[in-house]
């Protein structure tokens, strides 16, 4: 957890406790620092701004007509033109999209976070005949070539019926389950006492019982992880969804039905961002407000 | 009484005991059933059936699936348009990493100074294109770069930088090399991340008591920083040239491996041969498969050849090693 920290001490998820330590910064470092502190603001700040560009220049072109986007670098605008959106959401058939992403994520996360859950719980808590060959197998998953995995898939899901409705796409986001949420569970459960197990079990409680109940509820920021993770994953996909919903255009997700509308709206690019927008806002939103576990989830990868 | 007391108490332990130990095991496989069953299902057997398909002569869309042995294999090793595209990815692996790699650690240990007051929010910024959908972020960037109307232009010919637009999409020498560069700015901030992480486990202590030694910034970085840093840099690249090989996405939204299959990455080749033939041809999806087992290998022992050869180079006990390499970075299969 340490390690992983890649938060700097409080600053960021809880401004007033900063606040109420009398001068911290100020004093603990050198004249020196501040400078450079100071210089290294004034080169990142354009270079920060520019790199999110791309983004406001979305955001705010939403809001505009053609004529007001077309060779303008200005992001500010006098009038916002929602017409765009529901021009997106409508004709466009983005709320279709939306709504079928929303489907494919929710139920992709339900499903993969309590596999996940489920198997790690097993794993970090009890022995078991055959345990070490399980682990062994999902260690192959990591180092196996990958070969081209798309192809079968899109013809299993085929073969069991399902690629007329969005459960397929959505079995299939769910279905690589991220071995990393498994190990997250799995650590975070080992450590825990057994003494809440034992316990528990004088009380009358079976083995079911004692995980949901007892330990499940304890494991609130390792779900949080495992959500995002797969929350990230499931939203965004693209290969996946695309080659899944080649013959059925009506169970496209977002980020496959805009990369297809992009050649009927060509020229209409307020369309196409006010798209875009609605298809990026939730994530970054949710982003700015759970960052932390966000990086966490993508710092565990490096976790030595 | 006070004798047959413990044996009775011991048989009852080990019946009962046994009993839910028995129970427990049961319940222990009942959990792990639905992970096995999905693995099962979208890892193993597609793994395995894509080797098997790269044997075949298929078409998809009917049942004739044909035996043909490795001739599909003995067939791409003469495609030039296969080893083109793996070209592309190579150039996109060996100019996009050590790149990518390089920049992200001196930001990483800029932003790691606790001086710098507004390191959380740059974090945050050079994070946010991470976060986003790499189709919707390629379909976006063709605009953005568009040479008629797109503000890039627009900035580069209001200044004076350049006379006629730049076709940064269109132009079939530039078009490969913007691919790379909008890939490397969208996933850049997981490598920062990476580092971020990375110089969290250096001891501030170390810093302190070298700074009492009169140590000054450079030699703080050379000899505390850097070698605390070695072994994650292996996973790190590794992570980042893996990330590089899969810029499918981005680039099949931005040019469709276009113009004249200039910026054709490998997975666009075996996309187009598997799903997207040009010119009403067939899709041949057991030629694509042999493509992607092939490319598979080959990455598989690219990555195995770079832990090894650091490993040999390092020769430090603690290589920190993940358990798993896999899986963290958006929108990576998995």
């Amino acid at each position: 957890m340490t390690a992983l920290d890649v938060r700097p001490p409080r600053t960021e998820d809880a401004p007033r406790p900063r606040r109420a330590r009398p001068k911290p910064a100020r004093a603990r470092f050198s004249r020196r620092e501040r400078i450079w502190a100071v210089g290294m603001t004034v080169v990142l700040v354009p270079l920060a701004l520019a790199w999110v560009y791309p983004f406001v220049w979305t955001l705010t072109s939403s809001v505009k007509s053609n004529q007001e986007i077309f060779g303008s670098v200005n992001p500010f605008t006098s009038v916002l033109r929602i017409g765009n959106y529901a021009a997106a959401w409508e004709q466009a058939e983005i709320g279709r999209y939306f709504l079928n992403t929303v489907f494919v994520t929710g139920f992709s996360i339900l499903i993969a976070v309590t596999t996940s859950a489920l198997m790690g719980y097993v794993l970090g808590r009890y022995r078991f005949v055959g345990k070490k060959v399980i682990i062994g197998v999902f260690a192959l998953v990591v180092f196996l070539p990958e070969g081209y995995t798309i192809i079968p898939i899109y013809d299993l899901i085929e073969r069991i019926g399902l690629s007329g409705s969005l459960w397929g796409v959505t079995l299939a986001e769910a279905g690589g389950v991220s071995i990393i949420s498994v190990l997250l569970f799995a650590g975070f459960f080992g450590q825990l006492p057994k003494e809440l197990e034992e316990s528990a079990r004088v009380d009358g409680a079976g083995f079911l019982r004692i995980f949901a109940t007892v330990y499940l509820p304890l494991a609130k920021p390792v779900t949080a992880t495992a959500v995002i993770l797969q929350f990230m994953h499931s939203w965004n996909d693209f290969l996946l969804p695309l080659v899944l919903t080649l013959t059925r255009p009506d169970l496209r997700t977002l980020s496959v039905g805009i990369y297809a509308l992009r050649d009927e709206y060509f020229s209409d690019w307020g369309v196409m961002t006010a798209a875009s927008t609605l298809a990026l806002l939730p994530i970054i939103v949710l982003f700015l407000f759970l960052q932390r576990y966000f990086v966490e989830s993508i710092a565990g990868a490096v976790k030595g | 009484m006070s004798a047959t007391t413990p044996a009775l108490q011991r048989r009852v332990q080990t019946r009962v005991g046994g009993w839910y130990e028995r129970s427990t095991t049961r319940w222990c496989y009942l959990f792990l059933l639905p992970a096995l069953v999905l693995t099962a299902m979208f890892s193993f057997y597609p793994m395995v059936m894509s080797w098997v398909y790269s044997t075949m002569d298929w078409s998809g869309f009917s049942d004739d699936m044909s035996f043909v042995g490795l001739a599909n294999y003995a067939e791409l090793v003469r495609d030039r348009f296969f080893w083109d595209s793996f070209g592309r990815s190579a150039v996109f692996v060996l100019v996009g990493t050590p790149v990518r790699v390089g920049l992200a650690l001196l930001l990483a240990i800029v932003l790691n100074r606790q001086v710098l007051r507004l390191s959380v929010a740059f974090r945050t910024m050079f994070f946010l294109p991470v976060m986003a959908s790499a189709s919707i972020i390629g379909v976006v960037m063709t605009f953005v770069l568009s040479p008629s109307n797109g503000p890039v232009n627009a900035v580069l010919a209001g200044s004076g930088v350049v006379d006629a637009p730049v076709g940064f999409l269109s132009d079939p020498d530039l078009a490969l090399w913007t691919a790379l560069v909008v890939h490397g700015w969208k996933n850049f901030g997981t490598t920062m991340i990476y580092w971020l992480a990375a110089l969290q486990t250096v001891p501030e202590e170390y810093y302190e008591a070298a700074r009492l030694d009169g140590a000054g910034a450079w030699a703080l970085m050379r000899h505390i920083t850097l070698p605390i840093l070695v072994p994650f840099a292996v996973i790190i690249i590794v992570l980042t040239a893996k990330e590089n090989l899969h810029a499918f996405a981005i680039v099949q939204a931005m040019t469709q491996g276009g113009p004249y299959f200039r910026s054709e990455v490998i997975e666009i080749y075996i996309f187009r041969t598997a799903f997207a033939p040009d010119g009403g041809a067939l899709p041949r999806l057991g030629y694509a498969s042999a493509a992607g087992c092939f490319f598979g290998t080959a990455t598989l022992l690219l990555a195995l050849a770079q832990f090894w050869a650091v490993r040999r180079m390092g020769g430090r006990g603690r290589t920190g090693t993940p358990a798993v390499d896999a899986g963290a970075p958006a929108g990576a299969p998995r």
